[in-house]
């Protein structure tokens, strides 16, 4: 597949402070991107600079090859949803979705056709004369991906179209949006700071913090191989420890060596050791690598989430199995399950 | 960046319009009819210091008087049902519709010595009463056609003042002359100050009221400036440096009454 | 409790009949026969048929008309331009001309009108012309502007930032945004200035008084030259004709506005049904 947009060594600056730090990014046609990370890491500066409402200080944004750099909002072929869907008071449902066409100045029964269209797809029959105010929030959604996808745009942003719902119909919206993007066969970048939306959706997430891109790759990858802390952290929940590498598949953190996979770090080097909560396995206290006290449980659903303390870190740790509080358990962790990162700079 | 310079026509007007014309003002106040620098038309205005005194003291009681009728009315309405209020609202605005020199000269038709409250009183064999020409005339006048622009502002922040609010303070305990001097009275302080200011100021600056109820012996500043500009006494340097002196009061005034209220000219809107 | 609401009710009423006492007065005398003010000498139409025979009536009310219509559509084009304009700029020149823009509406009335004089009195020494229709509008415009403005402003306030960018988004360069979202959006401010404008320039008097001229004079300046003589009754029947008209206007507003606000609560009601 080739790359519909490139991004090459953008900068980009609000107020005097940089909110890009020198990104470069390939995104693929027909592709379910999303860019994730915390509020401020720089995510929806990027979208703002391939939808053309920023100018990057520095660097190039290449469409199918070229140079759109300059290139105003209103001649890209991309088109948005915005994160407050920005629909126009003023017009009814279906002008609303008309508006794009009717700049293209189409013939009436052309927008009427795929005006129709839209509404279908995205569950609005009935609803042409509503006027968008008095529509519910996931309704209001709807009429904003129909207002950008009835122009058939080559790459549709995303800009967190479902912050603004609950739970329950940001679940039926992560469905149907992945559904809109495979029928209509267009490349999506999604913006998001919720890792579970970017891992169900997403053929490829963008972790972003800072300015900066800390991983690129498959839901799957970032998952279970973190590149470093941060990512680890912000994907799911992590226990992050201290250790020193002692040699290659040998780690050393709470006060005991452990064998692992990694390899490649220096000699006696200082690392984040990174454990997922549901890799840590509770034993009997003997049985165990590491010995604690169980200081707290909370009932998750499926799983319980316990925060245990040993050797003076409170490791977070999930299991079916239930202690009381106060309990003295054991743990273990395999080999693979422990992940050795280089240390994150502090700032 | 480029959608500022569509503001440009305006802003042109406005330097032509009322920068310009006010430096006018002031220019004309400070010389001579030949256009050398003078105090003289000053300290002219200042031989009026009666006028100026009256006026102030005619506008302050039209004031005072407007705000003690539109008070307990605006509460009254702010209180009604929806659609009666809006009724009423309707009925306090409907008067402002009609050019104020008529409704001033009703009036001076009903306190004429022949007028009809003097013929009213006649019936009983009272009378007849010397109404018009007085300054208690020109307050009415005042209060008449100004007491609109207090009730307006008075009413619009009363009924943002939750009826909830008011039962909370009373559920706390305070009896409801409390409630109206803790609560509602606080609460109603920019739509206070803003119909203090907008009846002051008309009032003190009108020429027409003190004209046709006060007779020729309560002249107002307005009459003053008027007489410079318009009247006999034509003399623009002093007309001007009396419109100044007018200005000044007026600012005065309201850096005086904005004391009161933290919230400033954006309540002037009604 | 029953015993303060009627209190409440009387003093309503009572401040209701002094706003309209006099304006009652000015109805049944347009119906008397004689021209007297006080006497009541009997039932005429006479007022109403001369009233439009009167040429100094019927000319003065067409130049209040021209100038009404004149300063509200520039006030309205220029004001409108303006709000845009200055809710673009940085926020310490928006709260300079924002106040400047409170000028001539917290000034008084006198000395905007002597100093629109001053400034007219200034031009005709290097132009030639008469004070009349041109200086009338040019006063008028400049105080209208102003409540343009005021009520346009709110509207660009309210207007989310992001529908611009949909707009562009969407295919629009920047002279479609302006007249297909701009506009449409912030209409209701236009409308609401436009009728402010319109009323205060039917209704002015004082900044009228400084600047018209001694033939092209407005309704308002015609009735205080006839005060200082004798009020013929026709004014009294034509401020009758507007009292009636204008009541008839507000009250057709007046029940719109109930029956839309009620429609809308429907609607909320309906909505809250099918939420999805």
């Amino acid at each position: 597949m080739e790359n519909i947009i490139r991004l090459r060594n953008l900068v980009a600056e609000y107020d005097g402070e940089r909110v890009l730090n020198d990104i470069s990014l390939d995104i693929r046609d027909k592709e379910f991107v999303t860019l994730l990370g915390p509020s401020g890491c720089g995510k929806t500066t990027t979208l703002r600079i391939i939808g053309g409402f920023l100018q990057p200080k520095q660097g190039d944004v290449l469409f199918e090859g070229k140079r759109i750099n300059a290139l105003p909002p209103y001649k890209r072929q991309v088109n948005t949803v915005f994160q407050r869907y920005a629909l126009f008071p003023h017009l009814n449902v279906f002008e609303n979705i008309a508006f794009g066409l009717r700049i293209k100045k189409l013939p009436e029964k052309e927008i009427i056709r795929l005006v129709g269209e839209m509404l279908a797809l995205v569950g609005l029959n009935g609803y042409e004369k509503r006027n968008v105010g008095h529509l519910s929030g996931g309704q209001q959604q709807r009429v904003a991906i129909a207002r950008a996808l009835v122009n058939h745009p080559k790459v549709l942003l995303l800009d967190e179209p479902l912050g603004a719902l609950d739970l329950k119909l940001r679940k039926g919206m992560q469905v149907e949006l992945k559904r809109i993007q495979q029928s209509m066969e267009i490349t999506f970048i999604y913006v998001t700071h919720d890792q579970e939306e970017a891992l169900t959706m997403s053929d490829t997430v963008v972790v972003m913090k800072d300015g900066n891109i800390q991983q690129i790759g498959t839901p799957q990858d970032i998952y279970n191989e973190p590149t470093n802390a941060f990512v680890a952290d912000f994907i799911g929940e992590s226990n992050i420890i201290d250790g020193i590498m002692h040699e290659d598949f040998l780690v050393e953190f709470a006060g005991q060596k452990f064998e692992c996979v990694d390899k490649g770090f220096g000699k006696m080097q200082l690392v984040d050791v990174v454990i997922r909560p549901e890799d840590i396995r509770l034993l009997p206290p003997q049985e165990g690598d590491i010995s604690g006290v169980v200081e707290s449980v909370i009932f998750k659903g499926v799983h319980y989430e316990m925060i245990i303390d040993a050797c003076g870190y409170k490791w977070t740790v999930h299991s079916t199995l239930c202690e009381e509080p106060g309990a003295i358990v054991g743990m273990h962790v395999k080999p693979f399950d422990i992940h050795i990162m280089h240390r994150m700079e502090e700032e | 960046m480029k959608s500022k310079m569509i503001s440009l026509p305006y802003l042109i007007w406005m330097l032509v319009f009322t920068i310009v014309p006010l430096g006018l003002v002031v220019f004309f106040a400070f010389t001579t009819p030949e256009g050398q620098f003078t105090l003289d038309n000053l300290t002219n205005a200042g031989q009026y210091i009666s006028v100026l005194l009256r006026s102030i003291w005619l506008a302050l009681i039209a004031t005072a008087i407007c705000l003690l009728i539109a008070y307990p009315l605006s509460y009254i309405l702010s209180r009604m049902h929806v659609n009666r209020q809006r009724t009423f609202i309707m009925l306090v605005m409907l008067p402002m519709w009609i050019n104020f020199l008529l409704r001033t000269y009703a009036w001076m038709t009903l306190l004429e010595n022949n007028g009809l409250i003097n013929r009213f009183f006649g019936l009983f064999g009272l009378g007849p009463f010397n109404l018009i020409n007085t300054e208690g005339a020109v307050v009415l006048g005042m209060v008449y056609n100004y007491l609109p622009f207090m009730i307006l502002p008075l009413y619009s922040i009363l009924t943002k003042i939750d009826n909830s609010l008011i039962e909370a303070a009373q559920d706390l305990g305070a009896p409801s002359r409390k409630v109206f001097a803790k609560v509602v009275i606080p609460m109603s302080m920019p739509g206070i100050t803003t119909g203090i200011t907008m009846v002051f100021v008309p009032a003190i600056s009108t020429f027409i009221i003190s004209r046709m109820l006060g007779g020729g012996s309560n002249l107002l500043i307005g009459d003053l400036i008027d007489l410079q500009f318009l009247g006999n006494a034509y003399n623009p340097n002093l007309g001007a440096a009396i419109s100044l002196v007018l200005m000044v009061l007026i600012l005065l005034f309201m850096s005086i009454v904005n004391q009161f209220d933290d919230e400033r000219t954006e309540g002037m809107l009604l | 409790m029953r015993k303060r609401k009627h209190l409440s009710r009387a003093y309503v009423g009572l401040v209701m009949a002094f706003l309209y006492l006099p304006i009652v007065i000015l109805i049944v005398y347009s119906f008397n026969a004689s021209k007297s003010r006080s006497l009541w000498t009997g039932f005429t139409l006479d007022w109403y048929k001369k009233l439009f025979s009167n040429e100094m009536i019927v000319g003065s009310l067409l130049v209040t008309l021209a100038v009404a219509v004149i300063a509200s559509v520039v006030a309205t084009v220029i004001g409108t331009l303006a709000a845009i304009g200055i809710s673009n700029m940085k926020k310490r020149t928006r709260s300079v001309v924002m106040n400047m823009t409170y000028v001539p509406i917290l000034n008084p009335e006198i000395v905007t009108g002597v100093a629109l004089m001053l400034l007219f009195v200034f031009f005709k020494n290097f132009l030639h012309f008469e004070f009349g229709l041109v200086t009338l509008a040019l006063a008028h415009i400049t105080f209208c502007t102003p409540y343009v403005i005021l009520n346009v402003m709110p509207k660009l306030r309210q207007m989310d930032k992001y529908q611009l960018e949909a707009a562009a988004d969407l295919g629009c360069n920047p002279r479609q945004t302006f007249f297909k979202v701009v506009i449409p959006e912030i209409m209701p401010g236009i409308i609401a200035g436009f009728l402010m404008a319109f009323t205060y320039s039917l209704d002015d008097f004082i900044i009228s008084y400084f600047t018209s001229g001694p033939t092209t004079q407005p309704l308002s300046v015609t009735i205080f030259s006839m005060t200082r003589r004798k009020v013929s009754p026709e004014i009294n029947a034509l401020s009758t004709i507007i009292f009636v008209v204008v009541l008839l206007v507000l009250l057709i507003m007046n029940i719109r506005d109930a029956r839309k606000e009620q429609q809308e609560k429907k609607k909320r009601r309906e909505l809250k049904c099918e939420d999805f």
